[in-house]
């Protein structure tokens, strides 16, 4: 009797969630598809398809999104492996250095990178191509602590000493043993971290509109100004996007949610 | 300066060795290894550190680069305190409702003993939710609560016959004061992440309730409203209100969804700074950041409060 009290709030609080999770898409769905009058069609995905700004910003992000994965990676793999090898008293230091971006907010931290980076003596503002690069790395720092804790939980569930010592009584110097042996045995942790890097700068709007570039988060703000019924499409691309991304980590590191928090 | 006693070692190899000798301690020192992370110390001292203290000692001077406090007069400006009191209530609004029905939510799906699909779908799309935001979040909402938007619809379409023939519809909630393009939609949109971040935060904290725990306060003749409010609450209570500040910080600093919802008609924190950036409508930059040191000052305190409280709860959660 009391069992059953308790399933059915159960009940009634999943499906108040479910709710509040689908309705939204379903809004959002529903209106992408109504551009014409009276009849469902596609019409406001083949505007945005063939809005040659949307491939640019597309363009823009997917790349600027490689780039900001292979140094995160770069610059996070060898950092945790090190700590972990020989340095584990820097971890708190570490762990708070990780957090910092979730303290700073964005919109902070592009006004300190604005103060910093875009009058003498290092402007580099000035240039599409600095700016480029200091956008990108902006989107390394915003996505640290989630490239920095997936690659925490894959080398905590290896053994990094005996490894390493294994491959090095094989004659593997520290180089190799990183490439070889260490960046393999990681490959599911950084996957996630890196797509979650992806989701991340894929939406990302502050850094790109505020250091004026052509990435995609300014295209979606200056079309949902102008448009009705294309951003609706748009979010759903995006959707589809960002949740492929995240749904795919899920589904790689089985079920082992992505607890974390995000910058917006 | 004491000469030395073997006195045919010069002096010059005599530095030299002391600085081998050093060197080779310093070697062998634990300190030595903290090299390894200098990458990573550069690239954050660069990209993290200095553009942050550049911009909070810019807080700390006045036009001319003395040091000064006069800047903290722009904590005095009316709209910058309205800006700041209406972040703070959207922070607070949809961290409270947001840890209350993601505590719910989260209670479904683990003590609660919800269908398995349903436990699956929801922690799947808690994963997804939590981490969604930004422009395409504004988006979804107005094309389901905006004016034209699907709910908005139905609610209009839900007519009575009146008195004298008249369709009466009664339900068209833009009639009655609420708008999408207000605090009360932004609260509604974030609540769209902020619910899910706690089903994620708190969901652990659920499942570190013993069993044994329920079965001795059972044994000792409690109901199942004590248990709760005397063992089971008290346990969770620090992993709660961590979780609230967390929802808080994340709310306080979100800048994209309330910019693309409102056009930036709203003055939240963020929106005012983004505007400062933009324009220098403070008519003073350093102003402005003073402005966002005390946003971050905010932050830092969420923070630490939530990481000191999680530390507190994980001695119940740790198996």
């Amino acid at each position: 009797m009391k069992a059953k009290r308790i399933n059915g709030w159960a009940i009634f609080w999943g499906f108040l969630a479910i709710a509040y999770f689908f309705l939204p898409m379903y809004g959002t769905l529903d209106f992408s598809l109504r551009m014409k009058r009276g009849v469902i069609s596609l019409q406001a995905y083949q505007i945005i398809f063939s809005d040659p700004r949307f491939w640019e910003g597309f363009r823009y992000s997917t790349l600027a999104g490689l780039i900001t994965i292979t140094i995160s990676v770069l610059i996070f793999v060898p950092t945790v492996y090190w700590m972990y090898l020989k340095v584990p008293n820097a971890r708190p230091v570490v762990e708070v250095i990780t957090i910092l971006p979730f303290i700073i907010p964005g919109i902070v931290y592009v006004f300190g990178l604005i103060r910093t980076f875009s009058r003498p003596p290092l402007q580099v503002t000035l240039n599409p191509l600095t700016t480029d690069i200091l956008i990108v790395v902006g989107y390394v720092i915003i996505s640290m602590p989630y490239m920095f804790r997936a690659v925490d939980v894959g080398m905590r569930s290896i053994d990094v000493r005996t490894l390493t010592e294994a491959a090095q009584s094989l004659g593997s110097n520290w180089l190799q043993v990183l490439a070889y042996v260490i960046l393999p045995n990681l490959r599911i942790a950084i996957l996630s971290g890196a797509l979650i890097c992806f989701a991340t700068v894929m939406g990302e709007l502050i850094l790109a509109s505020f250091l004026v570039r052509p990435a995609l988060g300014p295209y979606m703000q200056l079309l949902g100004l102008t448009k009705a019924y294309e951003p609706a499409a748009l979010a759903i691309i995006s959707y589809t996007l960002t949740w492929f991304s995240l749904g795919l980590i899920q589904f790689i590191s089985r079920g082992g949610a992505t607890q974390q928090v995000t910058g917006r | 300066m004491t000469r030395r006693k073997s006195g045919h070692t010069h002096p010059l190899i005599f530095f030299m060795s002391i600085i081998q000798s050093l060197l080779r301690t310093w070697r062998k020192h634990p300190l030595w290894n903290w090299l390894g992370l200098l990458p990573f110390f550069v690239f954050i001292l660069f990209f993290l550190i200095i553009p942050s203290l550049n911009l909070f000692s810019g807080a700390f001077l006045n036009r001319s680069g003395e040091l000064t406090l006069e800047n903290m007069a722009v904590f005095r400006n009316s709209n910058v305190i309205k800006a700041y009191i209406s972040s703070l209530q959207v922070s607070f609004m949809t961290a409270a409702i947001g840890s209350i029905f993601g505590f719910f939510v989260a209670y479904a799906v683990t003590i609660g003993n919800g269908p398995r699909w349903m436990r699956n779908v929801i922690m799947t799309f808690s994963g997804l939710a939590a981490n969604f935001g930004g422009v395409p979040l504004a988006f979804a909402f107005i094309a389901t609560l905006g004016r034209t938007g699907f709910i908005t619809a139905i609610l209009k379409s839900i007519c009575f016959p009146g008195s004298e023939g008249v369709e009466v519809c009664p339900f068209n909630p833009y009639d009655y004061g609420f708008s999408l393009y207000s605090l009360t939609g932004l609260v509604l949109a974030y609540t769209y992440f902020q619910f899910p971040l706690m089903v994620l935060t708190i969901t652990p904290a659920l499942e570190g309730l013993k069993k044994e725990w329920k079965e001795a306060s059972a044994n000792l003749g409690a109901s199942n409203w004590q248990y709760w409010r005397d063992v089971a609450f008290p346990v969770l209570t620090p992993s709660i209100l961590g979780a609230t500040l967390l929802l808080f910080g994340n709310a306080f600093g979100a800048y994209a969804t309330a910019q693309a919802l409102t056009g930036g008609s709203i003055p939240l924190v963020t929106i005012f700074i983004g505007q400062q950036i933009r324009g220098d409508v403070l008519g003073n930059p350093h102003e402005g950041y003073a402005l966002a040191l005390g946003m971050v000052v905010i932050m830092a305190a969420t923070i630490v409060a939530y990481t000191a409280l999680q530390r507190y709860a994980s001695r119940w959660i740790r198996r």
